[in-house]
């Protein structure tokens, strides 16, 4: 089990803007209506979005209400699931995978260099520009190991060279295309041509 | 080409490095929904006996015959509704093969969807993507609405006359999830924690409801093997290990890969025809996870003649689980490669049963110490034990899953471990510390 702390900085008041109110809408209906509860999970994110990618404790109280469910609910909720952020984080979030496939790729290359050039110590925003990092367990890209994930996307096939340009970019704040960094297609295996050269959006 | 190499007009998911364009357009060319509707009219009966006679078995670990599984759903439907689950949620290490399977095969998987719905009587499916795999999740968002539009779901799905839906659920970065009634917990908004079975979710899942719930890869598959014949699955590979199966071959290969390949291949034809060989060829193998991180490692003399299925690996002490393969060269530190998959246990163990939280932290830690060579002999005695007590004593499999691998480094890397041991000191350093304390909580504030 991971340990979460909650941000010391908490503020007062949270609401879901009006388009994120839509959106609640539209996800309520996936759920049979006596069962809104299940709702929590995409409510959470919602949140978590609309909050600068972390979840104040005002918003859980909210969310438990809208969805006339215990706060407590909730909390659990959002304290089990690792990837419900509940301090800030930097603007620009690297997760680097270091279970052992990556690791034997040499993850811990891509750590050292996170501590050198973002923050020495995880889950701490960068002097220079607004970036943060923290180790994280398996992201299921592992034939593309090592790999990091940035905000939502997936940057595969790394190395060294590659890691340090990437987070440079992200220290000035013109982040690089996510996706391969061999220049290859997909998962698929190197050696073999492909015909049709068209890149993973 | 060897022997047991797949024929390219067995293989199923033709894109799956996305050579030829995810979109339906594109989908229908590779014959995805033909004949859809004339499948489902043969009725369910028929569906469960071709499934049946390919003898498919679960692609998500545990190689449940799938057949089997659709037919406890209740024949009829009773005052509950009856719900389809797909488990999207791949976190095993070593594994990445659903993702491939979301992102550019995913009609195959809608279009199982809907066979597989109507053959359990399900009206509704939540396909359950773990929370990482955000851009997967939007372009199987974006495909199931190419399918609405094409009416191939909703009301009068395909022409078939059955109502059927799918929403995507993702979830949060919790491995667990993917144990089906952990997963069932957290689409109805809880933690993830997996449920006592008895009884098991066919009768009582989601929302107290009859529920099926099956692997991406497992239901992709359907589809092809009714338009062609459950003999033709059962054709390939040997009996009760059938079909195809996508191998995720990661670590000290030179070129990892994802490939569809016949169930029983040779693995090391597997490591050198597709993935480029062993990182320093194969004399330079050390061992090999064949399965996942759950499975144990076999050393490089199994691994010679290994062929990857279900019952071989059984036989040799192992299991394929997800079929993901890392290859561990002889450059790296076994011990310290199974250190940090009994770390990645220990984070993700969801705090239930007290053997697997408090022995998956033993189990990490006395690992840790003969890493760093502070071990002494009776330690490995300890952890030995230690996965024994875990073993057997937990709801869900994760118990196994967390203890297997450090049995296995046991089993055929005893001599290893050993060797970063010592005697018990004659005079002992006294601690401070509680036993039981996390260790690591004392050196690093963000453990």
């Amino acid at each position: 089990m991971s340990v979460k702390k909650v941000h010391d900085n908490q503020p007062k008041e949270f609401k879901f803007s009006n388009e994120n109110l839509k959106k609640v809408e539209e996800i309520l209906k996936r759920y049979p209506e006596t069962n809104k509860k299940s709702a929590v999970m995409p409510l959470l994110y919602l949140a978590q979005r609309q909050n600068d990618n972390w979840i104040p404790l005002a918003a859980m109280k909210y969310i438990a209400n809208y969805l006339a469910m215990p706060y407590i609910s909730v909390y659990e909720v959002a304290t089990f699931y690792t990837m419900y952020n509940l301090a800030p984080v930097g603007k620009h979030f690297i997760q680097v995978c270091t279970t052992t496939p990556c690791l034997l790729r040499g993850a811990d290359k891509i750590v050292k260099l996170c501590k050198e050039n973002i923050s020495p110590n995880e889950n701490e925003i960068s002097k220079k520009g607004n970036c943060s990092w923290m180790e994280v367990e398996c992201l299921g890209a592992c034939v593309s190991a090592p790999m990091v994930q940035i905000n939502d996307d997936y940057y595969e096939d790394l190395d060294e060279k590659s890691t340090k340009e990437i987070l440079t970019s992200l220290i000035n704040n013109k982040p690089l295309k996510p996706g391969s960094y061999r220049g290859r297609k997909n998962t698929s295996p190197e050696k073999i041509l492909i015909s049709n050269g068209e890149k993973h959006a | 080409m060897g022997k047991n190499m797949l024929k390219k007009e067995n293989r199923i998911f033709k894109n799956l490095y996305n050579e030829f364009g995810w979109d339906i357009e594109n989908s229908l060319k590779r014959d995805d929904w033909k004949d859809t509707k004339n499948l489902i009219n043969k009725g369910r009966e028929w569906i469960i006996n071709e499934v049946k006679t390919s003898e498919l078995r679960g692609r998500g670990g545990a190689g449940f015959s799938t057949g089997l599984k659709w037919s406890f759903a209740p024949k009829k439907v009773g005052s509950r509704p009856h719900y389809l689950v797909i488990n999207a949620d791949e976190s095993e290490p070593g594994t990445c093969k659903d993702r491939d399977i979301l992102r550019f095969e995913p009609q195959k998987l809608i279009e199982g969807c809907l066979i597989a719905g109507y053959t359990v009587n399900a009206h509704v499916c939540y396909i359950y993507i773990r929370g990482e795999y955000l851009n997967e999740g939007k372009r199987l968002q974006e495909a199931i609405d190419q399918a609405y539009a094409k009416n191939f779901l909703g009301k009068n799905a395909c022409g078939s006359g059955w109502e059927f839906d799918i929403h995507i659920h993702y979830g949060a970065g919790a491995y667990i999830c993917g144990e089906e009634t952990a997963l069932l917990e957290s689409i109805e908004g809880n933690k993830g924690q997996p449920r006592l079975k008895p009884p098991f979710p066919a009768l009582v899942g989601l929302y107290g409801c009859p529920t099926i719930v099956n692997n991406v890869e497992t239901i992709a598959v359907v589809p092809t093997i009714l338009r062609r014949g459950g003999k033709w699955f059962a054709s390939i590979g040997r009996p009760k290990n059938t079909g195809t199966k996508i191998f995720c071959i990661s670590g000290n290969v030179n070129a990892p890969c994802n490939v569809e390949e016949e169930m029983g291949i040779p693995l090391k034809d597997l490591i050198e025809k597709h993935a480029g060989g062993v990182v320093g060829g194969w004399d330079n193998l050390q061992a090999v996870i064949p399965g996942g991180s759950s499975m144990p490692l076999l050393p490089k003399k199994v691994c010679d003649t290994l062929t990857m299925d279900f019952d071989s690996l059984i036989e040799n002490k192992s299991g394929l689980g997800t079929a993901g393969v890392v290859v561990i060269n002889k450059d790296q530190d076994i011990v310290e490669c199974m250190a940090r998959i009994a770390r990645f246990y220990k984070h993700e163990s969801c705090g239930q049963c007290t053997p697997c939280r408090e022995g998956s932290g033993w189990m990490w830690r006395i690992l840790d110490r003969v890493v760093k060579r502070k071990a002494t002999f009776s330690d490995i005695d300890l952890l030995s034990d230690v996965t024994k007590q875990i073993e057997g004593h937990t709801i869900c499999a994760f118990g196994e899953g967390s203890a297997w691998p450090v049995q296995g480094l046991l089993r055929h890397f005893r001599k290893e471990v050993e060797s970063r041991c010592r005697e018990e000191p004659l005079i002992k350093k006294k601690l401070n510390n509680p036993y039981l304390i996390d260790q690591h909580l004392l050196e690093n504030k963000n453990a």
